[in-house]
């Protein structure tokens, strides 16, 4: 290297982070400053190219980085300083492992010559992120800086993604070091993460799929992770094979929800003809999903006549949870491209009445109408408030947010997805207070967007101090309340679980959710009128600002049908059955030790 | 997995486990760089998978690997789970089961050996008798007064418990052992 070009890598490491995260293609960045972090704060403030979005509360950022990740497709990053800026930070960063979201952690540390004495606001990051990361690390040594960076976004979105920390004493932040670009940055050679899938294994599925007299296609949050491509070779694939398809929380949208193969969700709050048809069917293709237990039930009563399939990018995936006949371990996208050309060059294709039977199974359990619920004309029903939303949405670009508990298992039956990237939810945490953070994330990403955080009364206070961040980056997110008073689904498992003893569930002290979106300086709405709902709802759209919609609805509604704890598939609790003694009786001694 | 025998009754799924559990040795190459064994320590707690023995030390200076021997033990769907799991941490670089591998080349057990260091009080009659012993064991003196002698013992683990338990009656005074170092029989590396 000569000396000219040495003095223009020479840099402080604040200098080196910015240049770092500019040359990763960063342009936004969520954190919060503090004292750890202030060198790179200021050179933030000398700069252009990134924009920094500053919200209430590290948690804020981490799902706010979560939704922008989530609905672009690029890295999420987020800034914050040492101590507590950084165990704030630790719940996204768990929700982004397992929901597998890429995210850069940056976060501050006290000096290196101070680490390990207990100084002021320090933590041990990297011991405390370790489980809860892909990978992290702590940089003691300016010169190693900037290859860390790059590494850390290298590892964040290759591979199964997921969230890392780059741990960052401050006074590596101030000594001057060597600035290397991406290209000339050592990768490490153990992480290899293996893309193409195994051709062999492809074709033995290709030829398995075909001999299927009762296939299905179970989905998840793999197909979006792997690009809006996957997406497409997947509805190819649908289209081609004319299999059913279905999908996990994580993975509505790769298949729209008006095809005419289309199942609806799975699971434990899944719909009848899904979980029928993943019981019965013969062959069963799983993409990019990980047989979790919201979506198997009952382990040993799962699917137990099928041939399985599985796609994974991740081989630890594979055989977890259910045994599989044909692993393929490989991106999505690559695999899908495969299989779709395999599927082709089929010598001979299945005709189309070998599965004539199947269909006329799924066509009777569609007719059960497991989504079905009775409105009523005094009270707005949480179901037919989506369903309005729904409708009034269409035709938009619209992106949609939930918090955790009976509105995101709502949002995610009625509001029918018609694209990927478009549901950003947390699925494998459950994480209360993801979505009004993560709405801000998408708005940032989409400025033009309609972005609707769908919450309950509850989720809603847990990250509520993000009103603040929604006015200064003038970022207009439409928060849906579905109030019921309760933590309803909290409500809903203690009327199924404990005898309906409603423990700690019904919150007394509500906030008047109008006033506190004008205390914000955010535009408050108010509906408890099924006949008021559609006009009101067409005017929180209209509006050019942050709105917090009240909408109350039935108190008591329960989110059916389910799959209670200890059943399986064709064992669900439907609308229609669930009498209160059924409910009362549908877990049985068992099933009452563990959700 | 799905075809266990009995329901539990409940969502989170806890099998009764039917299947043998078994204890195999794995050998885990990793890079040499701070935090990485309480990466795969913490996988093994955190995930409830046992550790009967755990060896670390650097093996390659030059390319900064630490070679990791792990005595384990589960069925064997938990022992390839294990080994995922190993997979997935990014400074792993490979792992391989040696028992498994042992059993591919048609041999029962991948060579193990420990290393221990023992303490025995030994004065008077006992004195000849534990020599005796260290003797009969191949127990290497390594220190010695008049009150005592320490043996370097090396070999299985089973013999070196066999040791202890024979020269425990004759004033046994401290042990430390190093845990397991393996690997495989026959030209191949790891």
């Amino acid at each position: 290297m000569t000396d000219t070009a040495d003095n223009g890598n020479r840099m402080t490491g604040a200098e080196i982070v910015l240049r770092a995260l500019k040359e990763n293609g960063v342009e936004h960045l969520f954190g919060y400053p503090g004292g750890a972090v202030l060198p790179i704060y200021d050179e933030i403030f000398q700069q252009d190219d990134i924009q920094h979005i500053l919200v209430r509360h590290e948690q804020g950022a981490g799902h706010a980085a979560e939704g922008y990740a989530r609905s672009t497709g690029k890295v999420g990053v987020m800034l914050v300083t040492s101590g507590p800026g950084a165990t704030n930070a630790v719940t996204p960063l768990q929700d982004a492992l397992m929901d597998s979201i890429p995210l850069v952690c940056l976060t501050g540390q006290v000096p290196t010559t101070l680490i390990g004495s207990d100084a002021f606001q320090e933590a041990d990051t990297v011991g405390i992120t370790r489980p809860c990361t892909k990978h992290n690390w702590l940089v003691k040594d300016v010169n190693e800086l900037a290859g860390v960076i790059h590494e850390a976004f290298r590892i964040a979105q290759t591979g199964r993604p997921g969230p890392v920390v780059v741990d960052i004493p401050k006074d590596v932040q101030f000594a001057t070091g060597t600035y290397v670009p991406p290209s000339e940055a050592l990768a490490s050679k153990s992480y290899t993460p293996k893309v193409d899938g195994d051709l062999k294994a492809i074709q033995a599925a290709v030829e398995l799929m075909a001999t299927a007299r009762r296939p299905i296609l179970y989905t998840g949050g793999g197909v979006i992770n792997a690009g809006p491509e996957a997406s497409k070779l997947l509805r190819e694939l649908v289209e081609l094979t004319d299999f059913p398809i279905t999908s996990t929380l994580m993975g509505l949208g790769a298949y729209p929800a008006s095809g005419k193969n289309w199942l609806g969700m799975l699971g434990m709050h899944g719909s009848y003809e899904a979980n029928m048809a993943m019981h019965d069917c013969d062959v069963m293709v799983c993409i990019g999903a990980r047989f979790d237990d919201r979506i198997t039930g009952r382990l040993n009563a799962f699917s137990p006549n099928s041939r399985k399939v599985h796609i994974d990018i991740d081989p630890s995936s594979i055989n977890k949870n259910v045994r599989v006949d044909i692993p393929i371990i490989g991106d999505v996208g690559r695999v899908l491209e495969d299989m779709v050309r395999l599927w082709r060059a089929l010598p001979k294709k299945p005709e189309k009445a070998q599965a004539s039977e199947w269909h006329a199974s799924i066509e009777t359990w569609r007719a059960r109408k497991s989504f079905s619920y009775k409105n009523s004309n005094d009270v707005i029903m949480p179901q037919y408030a989506l369903e309005r939303l729904a409708e009034a949405t269409k035709g938009r670009d619209t992106y949609i947010t939930t918090e955790v508990g009976q509105h995101q298992m709502w949002a995610a039956q009625f509001f029918g997805f018609e694209e990927p990237n478009h549901w950003m939810t947390s699925g494998g945490l459950g994480t209360m207070g993801y979505g009004l953070p993560a709405a801000l994330g998408v708005q940032v990403a989409h400025p033009e967007a309609l972005v609707i955080d769908i919450a309950g009364d509850a989720s809603i206070q847990m990250c509520i101090q993000e009103m603040s961040c929604a006015i200064q980056h003038n970022l207009p997110v439409k928060i849906f309340i579905l109030n019921n008073q309760y933590m309803g689904m909290v409500r809903q498992w203690q009327q199924l679980l404990h005898g309906n003893r409603l423990s700690n569930s019904y919150t007394e002290a509500m906030p008047d959710f109008v006033k506190l979106a004008e205390a914000y300086g955010a535009v408050g709405m108010y509906c408890d009128d099924p006949k008021e709902l559609d006009e009101k709802i067409a005017e929180m759209i209209a509006v050019k600002a942050p709105v917090i919609f009240d909408c109350r609805v039935a108190n008591l509604a329960n989110c059916f049908p389910m799959i209670p704890s200890g059943k399986a598939h064709n064992e669900m609790l439907l609308p229609d059955e669930a009498s209160d003694e059924a409910v009362a009786t549908a877990i049985d001694a068992k099933g009452r030790q563990l959700v | 997995m799905n075809a266990h025998q009995q329901p539990t009754g409940s969502a989170y799924f806890i099998s009764p486990e039917t299947a043998k559990v078994e204890s195999h040795t794995l050998s885990v190459l990793v890079t040499n760089e701070p935090g990485v064994l309480a990466r795969v320590i913490g996988l093994f707690s955190g995930r409830g998978y046992n550790i009967e023995s755990l060896t670390v030390s650097e093996t390659e200076h030059e390319s900064h690997l630490s070679r990791i021997t792990i005595v384990t033990n589960g069925t064997p769907t938990v022992l390839e789970q294990i080994k995922a799991q190993l997979e997935r941490i990014v400074p792993v670089h490979r792992v391989v089961d040696l028992t498994v591998r042992a059993g591919q080349l048609g041999q029962e057990r991948p060579i193990e050996r420990e290393v221990a260091l023992i303490k025995v009080a030994g004065t008077g009659e006992s004195r000849a008798e534990v020599l005796r012993l260290a003797d009969a064991f191949q127990a290497k003196v390594v220190d010695a007064t008049v009150g005592h002698f320490i043996f370097e013992i090396t070999g299985k683990s089973s013999k070196i418990d066999q040791f202890i338990g024979v020269v425990k009656p004759l004033g046994l005074i401290e042990v430390c052992r190093t845990g397991i170092a393996a690997m495989n029989r026959g030209p191949q590396g790891m």
